[in-house]
């Protein structure tokens, strides 16, 4: 309900206002603070050198990062609108950067919540004694475990067959999965429920879903440092390796990892900020809010790591368990003899008595650092990786059970700014009929998400998910933002900014913002990039598939993208940010011919015109 | 005439010891006596010999036999027991059992199992021969049925399990897998997403209901509304008129 203090626009009508800065903070963190910063980050420091990595991210979270975040809060601040009036009013030629961004946010809310899902069909299936992805299912005439399962793991079978039931490739389709639409549907019905009153819902679930997560990553650091193993994993994880500074990957890595997980060009931060009343300081909101997220990337890695030093040290014993076995087996040694410390000289002595009879065992090697190496990220780390792993520790359910509300929290959060990058501008453009209330509007939006998403529900669903992910959560994104900061850093101009910002924080920019709006933060992003699109280029364009019939399974099958399959991808990409030159294009089609006609006044008004006074002349 | 009754099984020799009707009394008393005497030796041979023989019939691949290995410590850890001729002896019993128990007899016994060859792994083979007939072993098949059959009681008598306690050759049977009615994922679901329908519909009510009253309240003071606007109509010139912007100071429409 509006309160008092209302800032009006134009028509009359209030905005909505957050309740107090904790709601307004606690969202922008939510939203900045995803899934990226929990399966993503701590990948990146394990294979770009651990501690080292840290170097390069934190220099581009206060060169690239911090930046982008301040002018999009200022500007969403300022301006009071969501993305597409900010930038209509910024510049009508730019009025485009704002539908590429509502664009942008419409494709990924379709597949984000997709995982949102699929963390929530896991956390279902964590209140099971055993655990469903803990042992493999019996075949249909009961004689033996299913074939699938045993010639990869129970884990791989799980996610594979009983949650994705994917295709061998991307042609074949597959129908819907029924239990996958369920789950889809109950995502998008908990999107709802937060989205019914606006912000005012949002505000209050945020609560909740921007702090458990931190309340989870204490719970189980606490945990992970008591098992076994993880040492190890931690040392891992932190030891730097300062050759690999000299990597350029590594710094477009950490700079791409910094603007993906900050979530700029969404546009769901500034319709966040333009709720705001206007005399709030947003610089500090902003430095709060990107170290925020930083220093949630590192806690999260600490237990993330933890854990699967874990998950290594299990692994390297069971696989020193199986070869003592094998040796006493086969030595009639005394049981218990050869334990995993006494292994070593065991295996020595008896390699030199009777060598033969010790190669025809065909032992196999065990090497923990080959288990810690085995990384992984993304879905990989979340339903494959960390889900072996809490089967071994004691009281599992618990522990998957913290692990996917977790999961769900973030992914939750995060989905609040995907869909508010959506809702606000089609408030802003007034396409929504008069006679329709939100909540139905909101609803109708929610729907038509919910049946799109439907293709990441067929059996091939995943490939179709990797494919939205990498082509349409990538360089788009990196492309808006580029034109979100020439339009304000060149075309809005920099002292007109510094204007509003000391109209709203009470003190001019200093001169770091400035150096970095004008030209650090531009060059860092057109050589992120141009960079990035390199790359791109140069990685063919295949995809992993899992066929179980393919002659080297468990491994999974590298397969080239079908033709219409890429030419998808490359729409992906491109559709969101064409309307960055169709809008300016229509804007100067419309400039030019509005100038022959006396609408002129009406689209390019003149603050110093005084139109009453002009009537009252020509009467 | 004291006649010697010759059992149908003795040797040709015994056989042969018939003492002729006619013959004086010592030698009739000898050949009795030297007869006793051959029956006495034979049997002190036979029962010297069965178990002689009874052990040539367990041997490391024995075509039916089987060999069990046995990991205590690693079943039971600290309270790993200790494995002696007592132990042994519990095995042979439980295996005795096993055979009663399949074939639902009562001639079974711990005699009937035959161990041999163990050793300090702990492992040792073992084959059971047939009551009535201690020369006879009982066929692979058998024995491996008798076995499947009280698996678990075997496993329970020694506190193992079946992968503790391996009889190798025969495959423990794959445990039957729990199958709810109800998936447990699908609880959880109707759970979740009724409270989640509950809340959405309570949302949407209240807020149906906020909107009638504050209706109903723009209805109350709606006089006053009008009021307003006849008066913002005399006060002059048109309130609709053209936004004056040279006298707003909300310049952001000037920055275009």
């Amino acid at each position: 309900m509006p309160e008092e203090g209302m800032e009006d626009n134009k028509e009359g009508e209030e905005r909505p206002k957050w309740n107090n800065k904790a709601e307004y903070l606690l969202t922008c963190i939510g939203f900045a603070v995803g899934l990226g910063n929990v399966w993503r980050f701590p990948y990146l420091c394990q294979i770009y050198g651990g501690g080292a990595f840290l170097i390069p991210y934190l220099i581009a979270l206060v060169f690239q990062g911090l930046p982008l975040l301040y002018l999009e809060l200022a500007i969403g601040q300022r301006l009071r609108m969501g993305s597409i009036g900010v930038w209509n009013s910024i510049s009508p030629y730019l009025g485009g950067v704002g539908v590429a961004s509502m664009l942008v946010s419409f494709c990924v809310s379709l597949f984000y919540n997709t995982i949102v899902a699929w963390v929530l069909w896991y956390l279902f299936n964590s209140f099971q004694e055993p655990l469903p992805w803990s042992q493999c299912p019996l075949n249909h005439n009961n004689t033996g475990y299913v074939e699938e399962c045993v010639e990869s793991t129970p884990v791989n079978y799980f996610w594979y067959r009983q949650t994705l039931n994917i295709t061998p490739n991307m042609e074949t389709s597959g129908s819907l999965q029924w239990w996958l639409v369920v789950s889809l549907a109950t995502a998008w019905s908990i999107v709802y429920i937060c989205f019914v009153r606006g912000i005012k819902t949002i505000g209050k679930a945020v609560y909740v879903t921007a702090t458990f997560p931190y309340l989870v990553l204490t719970i189980f650091l606490v945990r992970a440092l008591t098992l076994p193993g993880a040492y190890e994993g931690l040392i891992y994880l932190f030891t730097p390796d300062w050759e690999i500074l000299k990597n350029p990957q590594v710094w477009l890595d950490a700079a791409t990892q910094i603007f993906f997980s900050l979530s700029v060009a969404f546009g769901g931060l500034i319709s966040f900020s333009s709720y705001n009343s206007q005399k709030n300081n947003c610089e500090k909101d902003a430095v709060l809010v990107g170290v925020i997220n930083s220093a949630t990337s590192i806690y999260a890695s600490i237990p993330i790591f933890a854990i699967l030093g874990f998950k290594a040290h299990t692994n390297y014993v069971t696989c020193l368990n199986g070869n003592i076995l094998a040796l006493t087996n086969e030595f009639d040694i005394s049981d218990m003899n050869i334990t995993v410390e006494n292994y070593e000289q065991w295996f020595d002595s008896l390699n030199g008595t009777h060598p033969s009879r010790v190669s025809d065992l065909k032992l196999k090697t065990c090497d923990l650092q080959t288990f810690l190496d085995q990384s992984a990220s993304g879905t990989g780390l979340a339903f494959i990786v960390f889900t072996e792993a809490v089967i071994s520790m004691p009281g599992s359910q618990v522990w998957a059970v913290l692990f996917f509300i977790m999961l769900f929290s973030l992914g939750l959060s995060s989905m609040f700014g995907n869909l508010e990058g959506i809702l606000t501008p089609l408030h802003d453009l007034k396409l929504v009929p008069k006679w329709m209330p939100n909540e139905l509007f909101t609803a109708i939006i929610c729907l038509l998400l919910f049946l799109m998403a439907l293709i990441f529900c067929l059996g091939s669903g995943n490939y179709w998910l990797e494919i939205f992910n990498s082509y349409v959560g990538s360089v788009p994104f990196l492309i808006i933002a580029f034109f979100e900061i020439i339009a304000v850093a060149y075309i809005y101009g920099i002292g007109r900014f510094s204007d509003d910002l000391e109209f709203m924080t009470g003190h001019r920019p200093n001169i770091f913002w400035k150096v970095c709006w004008l030209v650090i933060s531009p060059l860092m992003l057109f050589v992120v990039l141009v960079a990035y699109v390199a790359v791109q280029a140069q990685t063919p364009p295949t995809y992993a598939a899992w066929n179980p019939d393919y002659v080297n399974f468990p491994n999974t099958e590298v397969l080239p993208y079908p033709d219409w399959v890429f030419a998808i991808c490359v729409l992906l990409s491109s559709v969101p940010v064409i309307s960055i030159p169709l809008v300016a294009i229509y804007r100067l089609i419309c400039c030019m011919s509005g100038r022959h006609s006396k609408d002129s006044l009406h689209n390019n008004p003149n603050p110093y015109a005084n139109e009453d006074y002009v009537v009252e002349l020509l009467l | 005439m004291p006649s010697l009754t010759v059992p149908p099984g003795a040797p040709p020799i015994l056989q042969s010891l018939t003492v002729p009707p006619g013959a004086p009394p010592i030698l009739q008393s000898l050949a009795v006596t030297l007869e006793r005497m051959l029956v006495r030796i034979l049997v002190l041979l036979y029962l010297a010999g069965a178990p002689a023989l009874a052990q040539t019939l367990c041997q490391p691949n024995a075509s039916n036999g089987y060999r069990v290995r046995i990991s205590i410590k690693t079943a039971l850890g600290n309270q790993a027991y200790e494995w002696n001729e007592n132990e042994m002896f519990l095995f042979r019993a439980t295996m005795a059992f096993a055979m009663r128990r399949y074939y639902k007899t009562e001639t079974y016994n711990v005699d009937n199992i035959i161990v041999c060859n163990q050793t300090r792994r702990v492992s040792f083979w073992f084959v059971v021969i047939s009551p009535e007939n201690p020369t006879m072993l009982i066929p692979k098949a058998d024995v491996e049925k008798a076995v499947s059959m009280s698996r678990h009681r075997i496993n329970n008598a020694f506190l193992l399990t079946d992968r503790t306690l391996e009889f190798l050759g025969i495959y423990p049977t794959l445990a039957e897998p729990v199958n709810p009615d109800t998936p447990p994922w699908l609880i959880v679901f109707g759970v979740v997403i009724g409270a989640v329908f509950a809340g959405i519909i309570a949302l949407l009510v209240s807020s149906l209901l906020q909107k009638r009253r504050k209706e109903k309240g723009m209805m109350e003071d709606g006089q006053d509304e009008e009021d307003r606007q006849m008066k913002g109509v005399e006060n002059g010139i048109n309130l609709d008129g053209i936004y004056n912007r040279g006298f707003t100071d909300d310049d952001r429409f000037t920055k275009l």
